[in-house]
């Protein structure tokens, strides 16, 4: 699948294009087909999202999982500061990640 | 410590009230992402992975409490509670909104700190010896000779689009603990036959894609031709610098193409054309800016006694604290680098508890090194002690400087956009597997460097043993180099073979050690050995 990633313009965290709108977490990332890079332009001359780009993801019952090493650390964070990760409480939140 | 005049505030002023706008006009729409860009940029303003980073400059590494603490109130207030230190002496903080970025700066104005200089192709923040004004072995403080660098280079017109970034590090002692030849320009303040202080000139270093080691340009500029001498290094460079392609546009690959002595002859003849605006400043301007530098009140008569009784603390001094220029005192490191931290990462409260011994033990004044630790200058030994507790208290005693798990690591894959592997977790593994400290020391002065990608913010080139995360189809790899220097003795580590991944680095690691422990001589460093020995006996116990 296909989806598309960015940055909130006030924020500067990871979005990801839900279909609506733009989440924090991948689980919504919704796959995108062939319109990732007409809606990366509407959306940034919206200025809802920052420097939007289309990226390759599996799609797994857990959720998209993308499939370059960086977007999966940008879809939960530093792997080095767990406490800091969108769900710290969760020991094995990063096993897809690496 | 040097004080802003009327000038330095006005411009840092002024230069706040613009981005404030800028960054206004961002948020409504009036300016595109790839408008606002280099201008954020210009205000060390980065957008990383996860949010924007916004590094702050510490001219030559040097600050004091008041500026250490603000450091601490913009982590705690805008920021996860924490910041990096960087090897630019500098310090990131990761997690910056875009709307706070204007109030962020004039906080820092409010302590004399910015972000000016720490982005974009301008000549960037000044680097200097960490142990400026306290070391015993430096011929004059090189810190007024940074601060009036730091003058000339602050929006120099001329050098505001230079073909790329450019950096100076500044040093004034035969021991190099800046990487003072793997700069664009480094410079030693030295002392001629007569007597006088003047600059030794080496141009053309740096890491990064194609490193180098900087040639020796000019012998001794004396201070009367200093700034002029500079002006016509910049110009040569600002000339024939190539601008068609990024990775060839570093000084170093034009001296490397022009060759040093044809640069140098291109500079001589500039010189004399410069020479004639009479930028250079009055010896008494000098005197202004080496006033704020003036060494501390003293105590004199203290006693060089330090009671090594609790065996911790013997160790610690044995390994973190420095010899002084004044007699009764020393220089203090504080690691940064505890046994599965983060190098270089500090928290709020690390940074207040620093900026707290700072203003109580050592005359107010903190310097950040490039090796990401940070040093209290002026202790006194009768002190060292409560020092050495309340630093373990806090975490940061760990008494490992220069020693392998006082490593040098960039940010990589967990933090930075252009990073292809992390290198923290590699840090992270190699600090446990040499946790214990009596190993450590066995195996002596170790310095291990690992960057995130060529770029080499984590000077991998210059590390005894370095280490580059490159992306193998997606996978995190790790290429292994030996013989790496950055200090006096500098050289380029030369990479031993094929990569590894995360586990097999550590293991090759560890062999390479064990090789060094079998066939060291006496007194040799790992790298000594290295040199003596050659790659052959590391390739075998590593790939064998
Ligand atoms: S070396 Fe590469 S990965 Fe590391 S901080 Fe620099 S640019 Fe980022």
């Amino acid at each position: 699948m296909k989806i598309l990633t960015g940055n909130d313009l006030v924020t500067g965290d990871v979005t990801w294009w839900t279909g609506e709108g733009w989440s924090r977490h991948i689980e919504d990332a919704k796959d995108v087909g062939d319109q990732g890079d007409i809606l990366a332009q509407v959306e940034e001359a919206a200025r809802r999202v920052n420097t939007p780009y289309v990226i390759d993801a599996e799609a797994t019952p857990e959720g998209p999982r993308p499939a370059h090493i960086k977007d999966r650390i940008r879809a939960l964070g530093p792997t080095v500061r767990p406490d800091l990760t969108l769900k710290p409480a969760d020991p094995n939140a990063g096993s897809w990640v690496i | 410590m040097y004080k802003y005049d009327e000038y330095d505030h006005s411009i840092v002023a002024a230069r706040i009230d613009e981005f404030r706008d800028q960054v206004r006009r961002r948020l409504e729409g009036h300016m595109t992402e790839d408008q606002f860009k280099p201008l954020r940029l210009m205000n060390g303003l980065y957008l990383q992975l996860h949010a924007y980073m916004l590094r702050v400059a510490v001219p030559y590494g040097t600050m004091d409490s008041r500026q250490m603490r603000m450091l601490g109130r913009i982590a705690r207030k805008y920021d996860r509670g924490y910041g990096h230190f960087t090897t630019r002496q500098n310090i990131q903080f990761n997690w910056i909104k875009l709307a706070d970025t204007p109030e962020i700066l004039e906080e820092l104005a409010t302590v004399e700190m910015h972000a000016i200089q720490t982005s974009g192709n301008c000549i960037r923040n000044i680097s200097s010896d960490q142990f400026a004004g306290a070391a015993a072995d430096e011929v004059t403080d090189p810190r007024p000779w940074a601060e009036l660098l730091r003058q000339w280079s602050t929006f120099h017109p001329e050098f505001t689009y230079l073909p790329r970034k450019f950096k100076i590090a500044v040093i004034a002692s035969d021991t190099d603990r800046a990487a003072m030849r793997l700069h664009d320009i480094g410079i030693q303040i030295v002392k001629n036959d007569a007597g006088e202080l003047g600059g030794r000139i080496y141009v053309g270093g740096g890491m990064g894609r194609t490193p180098m080691i900087a040639p020796l340009i000019k012998d001794f500029v004396p201070f009367a031709d200093f700034i002029s001498y500079l002006e016509a290094c910049l110009r040569v460079y600002n000339r024939y610098g190539r601008r068609d392609n990024i990775y060839k546009a570093r000084i170093k690959i034009l001296i490397h193409e022009l060759g040093a002595d044809k640069y140098r002859e291109e500079v001589e003849a500039e010189f004399q054309a410069v020479k004639q605006l009479g930028i250079d400043p009055p010896q008494a301007e000098f005197d202004r800016i080496a006033a704020h530098f003036a060494p501390p009140a003293f105590e004199t008569g203290l006693s060089d006694a330090i009671d090594r009784s609790d065996p911790n603390f013997a160790a610690w001094v044995d390994q973190n604290v420095s010899a002084h220029k004044a007699a009764g005192y020393a220089v203090v490191t504080v690691s940064l680098k505890p046994t599965g931290g983060i190098p270089g990462d500090a928290s709020a409260d690390q940074i207040d508890i620093m900026a707290d011994l700072a203003e109580r033990f050592s005359f107010n004044e903190l310097r950040v090194t490039h090796a990401q630790n940070i040093v209290l200058p002026h202790v006194a030994k009768h002190d060292l002690f409560r020092v050495y507790q309340m630093l373990a208290h806090a975490g940061l005693a760990e008494a490992n400087l220069d020693l392998i798990s006082d490593i040098i690591a960039c940010p990589g894959l967990d933090y930075c956009s252009l990073a292809n592997a992390r290198s923290i977790p590699v840090a992270q593994k190699i600090a446990q597997r040499f946790a214990d400290l009596d190993r450590q020391r066995e195996l002596g002065e170790l310095k291990l460097k690992i960057s995130g990608c060529i770029n080499a913010c984590g000077h991998h080139h210059a590390g005894h043993i370095g280490i580059l995360g490159v992306d193998r189809k997606g996978t995190e790899n790790f290429q292994l180099l030996f013989g790496g220097s950055g200090a006096e003795d500098v050289s380029l580590g030369k990479i031993t073979g094929p990569g590894f991944s995360e586990d097999g680095i550590v293991d090759a690691i560890e062999k390479a050690t064990n090789v060094y422990l079998a066939q060291r001589d006496r007194g040799e460093r790992f790298v000594d050995t290295y040199r003596r020995i050659g790659m052959e006996p590391f390739k075998e116990a590593i790939y064998g």
